[in-house]
């Protein structure tokens, strides 16, 4: 008794995890729910919901219903736990009905193909039949070999005056709905492995230093294991604009005391080392950073040099007699279109410039500004000129540091999707049956096919097969 | 001649073409339906070629400032696909292309009334968005293969879609038998909406002069009516507009006895969603879901963050799937999953452009 009992709840369940319906309920609950978090701004400061609530509910009720939707978890919704849970049940319920099914398809496409009685074909959902003046065995031979030139594998029965000839291609891509639904499953569980066993973190890497740990949060590090050293940090710009070419960054692993890898990383290429990637996310300026200025001299000779130079140092041209101090500089020097002064319009380095007060003998003293951009500014008399490589040692990269052992199995996954959407929608189940009779002199045939999808190509297929068998008949009774 | 002249003997040839569908409709006389299907073809001929151009300049463009770059990078960095103006201009293309192929496949010339209007909003809105027409250089996060094929495959996608849309409307309206039907008040409002949106754009961009259009850079959609900075024009337009929502929805059922007597039987109108569905779920799939994170993971390390631009991907992504589940094991049928099929299309029109102009994300396109 109560092993029944017990067998007929968990029929019960099963049956209630396996149904269709649902999916459908969950489906439309997924796709209506996740549209809060896609108004309801996540994870950001309180008073930015507050101020957009307000604008539907007046400034009045907003903190209200702001403490309202928190209560809800409208505010992290995506990992609240009514999302995730919704979440979990619809994998369940995704498990349960293909294991519910997978069975039964299975035996579907494994069990052999028979032949059918001559109503059974007259009742499939394509169906032809014409009688042509032929031989049984012609005719069997030439609808054989349509058959086969079309890819099918024939199969052959014979009856007293007749023969059946019945085929089926693309049973397998039956199959390829449940390599869908798996590759959802795995997606979850590669995003599991990543939650559990990965981080997202972060890293403000000054030039010229070094870090052994990356950030979670301001207060919060995660060791790598491993020192990581930003030997520059460099914006370019498309030529003459603000717009920006590449944000790059020379970056250097340092493990077990030695340099094991250096890489210059761009946006759409990061580091990898030992799971962890780095990748060029943003940058910005330290305050209060004494930097150097790297200044490339050459003189008219052909001698080159390149120095690094802090503020009020000064250099000489080799040769020359020609002397420089640094005096100024400017993140991004721009002449005031009013007032022709010259201003910075950027605190961020966009068009670097350097002032330097120049004493050349035999000229009066002047203080001329070099842009790193226009490598021309930087050309003095007599064919020396000075340029300006780099103000190095002020800037820092910020980079997005992650470790995810789980993407494989979402990369795993996404090819498992395509390939099984690809063959689940392109490519259908076929089965044809062709009963041929002697009718005296003539033959009579009948045709009788299914498709699981795309009845329109298989109607076609099929005259072809047609129009392509009586032909080569017709062309041996001919000879 | 320059890629904008095709471009707008293109756009011109697809809005005299959706006329002359819309005509065809009405007068079913098989010179007008030919003629239809021919300046269709010669707008995609000509679009074509102003594609073509258009990637040729973008090339020189690209390897301008990049001259150590190879012909194969050059080719892929230059493909049109970038911003705002150039993905719409393909969604156009890919439109009236998959529009050509089933009208071809499926001997059916109404269906063009269905779906050219599509094409024209889409290309009003490029005119009033106020999104740059200028091959611009390609800021470092886009400068990515995963990204293009990420656009080039949603927007085939999309396209699909379109269509899918353009037939289950067409199906709704055909099988809905009377005024008193749900459905009807469903198709008459959608419709009314579509139409209302159309018109307002098209008073946008007369409201424009040609200088104004050439330098626009802000997003003028609506501007002239609905979303007018005056107080008053704004309500007269509210008002108009439901008043002209009304109206479709009081005298619109005259589209059904339009509709009947013509090639376009539902069974047909049923297997186009279908078809049209089943070739753009994969592509959106592949190219919109699944190429989308792996870009987003080379670019930050993150192939899912849902932000409101990837959720909104995530939502239609949901409603295909909810259509396919519903039609082939859940047993629904004919109207029903034809207004899950519009849905899904309201979605896809959310993802690309509502998500830009009403909320605000990670890859939003301009600002
Ligand atoms: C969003 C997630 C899902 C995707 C992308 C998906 C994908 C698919 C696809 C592409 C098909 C083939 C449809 C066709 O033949 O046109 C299919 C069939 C099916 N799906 Fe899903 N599916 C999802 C979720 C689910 C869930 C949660 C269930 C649980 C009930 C389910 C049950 C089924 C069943 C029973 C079939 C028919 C299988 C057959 O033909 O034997 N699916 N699914």
């Amino acid at each position: 008794m109560e092993e029944k009992e017990k067998k007929d709840i968990f029929e019960t369940v099963w049956k209630f995890f396996a149904s269709v319906k649902l999916a459908i309920f969950l489906l439309i609950i997924l796709a209506l729910t996740s549209i809060i978090g896609t108004i309801v701004e996540q994870q950001a400061e309180p008073s930015k919901n507050i101020a957009l609530l307000a604008k539907f509910f007046g400034d009045a009720f907003a903190p209200t219903v702001y403490n309202i939707f928190a209560k809800l978890g409208f505010m992290d919704m995506y990992g609240s736990w009514w999302f995730v849970s919704f979440l979990v049940l619809f994998s369940i319920n995704l498990v349960v009905c293909s294991l519910d099914r997978f069975p039964k398809t299975l035996r579907l496409v494994k069990t052999p193909l028979r032949p059918l009685s001559e109503n059974g074909i007259k009742s499939m959902p394509v169906k032809k039949e014409l009688t042509i003046k032929t031989s049984l065995n012609t005719a069997r031979d030439e609808f054989f070999n349509a058959l086969t030139a079309s890819g099918y594998r024939v199969y052959e029965a014979s009856g007293n005056g007749s023969i059946q000839l019945y085929t089926q291609k693309g049973r397998f891509a039956r199959l390829f709905v449940y390599v869908v639904h798996l590759s959802i499953i795995l997606i979850f569980l590669g995003a599991l492995i990543g939650i559990r066993f990965g981080f997202k973190g972060y890293l403000n890497l000054p030039e010229g230093r070094a870090s052994t740990v990356a950030y979670l949060s301001p207060d919060k590090t995660i060791p790598l294991g491993f020192t990581i050293k930003c030997n520059w940090y460099d914006t370019q710009y498309y030529k003459g604009t603000d717009t920006p070419k590449e944000f790059q960054s020379e970056l250097v692993i340092i493990d077990d005391g030695r340099e094991v890898l250096k890489k210059v990383i761009e946006v759409n290429d990061p580091l990898t080392y030992n799971g962890i990637t780095f990748y060029q996310s943003n940058y910005g300026m330290m305050e209060n950073a004494a930097g150097y200025f790297i200044l490339n001299i050459s003189s008219g000779s052909g001698q080159e040099n390149t120095l690094r130079l802090k503020y009020g140092d000064s250099f000489e041209i080799p040769g020359t007699g020609i002397k420089g101090t640094i005096s100024d500089f400017s993140t991004a020097l721009t002449r005031d279109r009013n007032t022709g002064a010259l201003t910075t319009y950027s605190e961020m380095m966009v068009n670097p410039a350097v002032a330097i007060d120049f004493d050349i003998p035999g000229e009066k003293k002047f203080k001329g500004w070099i842009l790193r951009r226009y490598p021309e500014t930087g050309i003095l008399p007599g064919g020396n000129s000075v340029k300006f490589v780099d103000f190095w040692g002020v800037e820092y990269t910020g980079l997005q540091v992650a470790k995810d052992p789980g993407v494989w199995l979402i990369y795993l996954a996404s090819i498992l999707m395509s390939i099984g959407l690809y063959i689940c929608f392109f490519i259908s189940h076929k089965k044809i049956w062709i009963q041929i009779t002697n009718d005296r002199d003539h033959a009579r045939i009948t045709v009788g096919g299914s498709s699981n999808r795309n009845r329109l190509a298989f109607e076609n297929d099929i005259e072809k097969i047609l129009s392509r068998a009586s032909k080569a008949i017709e062309e041996r009774s001919k000879k | 001649m320059s890629s904008p002249v095709f471009f707008d003997i293109s756009a011109g040839a697809y809005i005299a073409a959706m006329i002359i569908y819309i005509a065809y409709l009405v007068v079913k006389n098989k010179t007008v339906g030919i003629v239809a299907t021919a300046i269709t073809v010669f707008g995609f001929f000509s679009q074509s070629t102003a594609f073509l151009i258009r990637w040729i300049n973008s090339f020189y463009f690209w390897t301008a400032s990049h001259p150590t770059s190879g012909i194969i990078e050059s080719t892929l960095r230059a493909a049109p696909l970038r911003n705002l103006y150039e993905s719409l201009i393909f969604f156009v293309w890919s439109l009236i292309l998959i529009h050509l192929i089933i009208e071809f496949k499926y001997k059916t010339r109404s269906l063009g009334a269905f779906v050219t209007p599509i094409a024209a909003a889409a290309l009003l809105f490029i005119d009033v968005s106020g999104t740059s027409k200028e091959i611009q250089p390609l800021i470092p996060a886009l400068q990515s293969n995963w990204l293009l094929f990420h656009v080039l495959l949603s927007f085939l996608g999309y396209a699909a879609f379109g269509v899918s849309f353009g037939a289950a409307a067409a199906y709704i309206v055909v099988t809905t038998e009377s005024r008193n039907e749900k459905t009807y008040i469903f198709w008459s409002i959608i419709i009314g909406v579509f139409l209302t949106v159309l018109i307002g754009m098209g008073i946008d961009y007369v409201s424009l002069s040609t200088t104004q259009r050439a330098e626009l850079i802000q997003n003028y959609f609506l501007k002239a009516t609905l979303r007018s900075s005056s107080g008053g024009i704004a309500a007269i337009s509210w008002i108009g507009s439901i008043a002209f929502v009304f109206i479709i929805w009081r005298f619109g059922y005259g589209l059904k006895k339009v509709l009947t007597g013509l090639s376009l039987t539902p069974d047909i109108l049923d297997d186009i969603t279908y078809k049209s569905i089943a070739m753009g779920f994969p592509l959106f799939t592949i190219g919109g879901l699944i190429m989308g994170a792996i870009w987003a993971n080379s670019a930050w390390g993150k192939y899912w963050t849902w932000d409101p631009k990837e959720t909104w991907s995530l939502i239609t992504w949901f409603v295909y799937a909810l259509y396919l589940h519903a039609r082939f094991v859940g047993g629904w049928r004919g109207k029903r999953v034809a207004i899950l099929a519009v849905i899904g299309f309201v979605a896809v029109i959310f993802t690309y452009l509502g998500v830009n102009l009403v909320l605000s994300g990670l890859h939003a396109y301009g600002s």
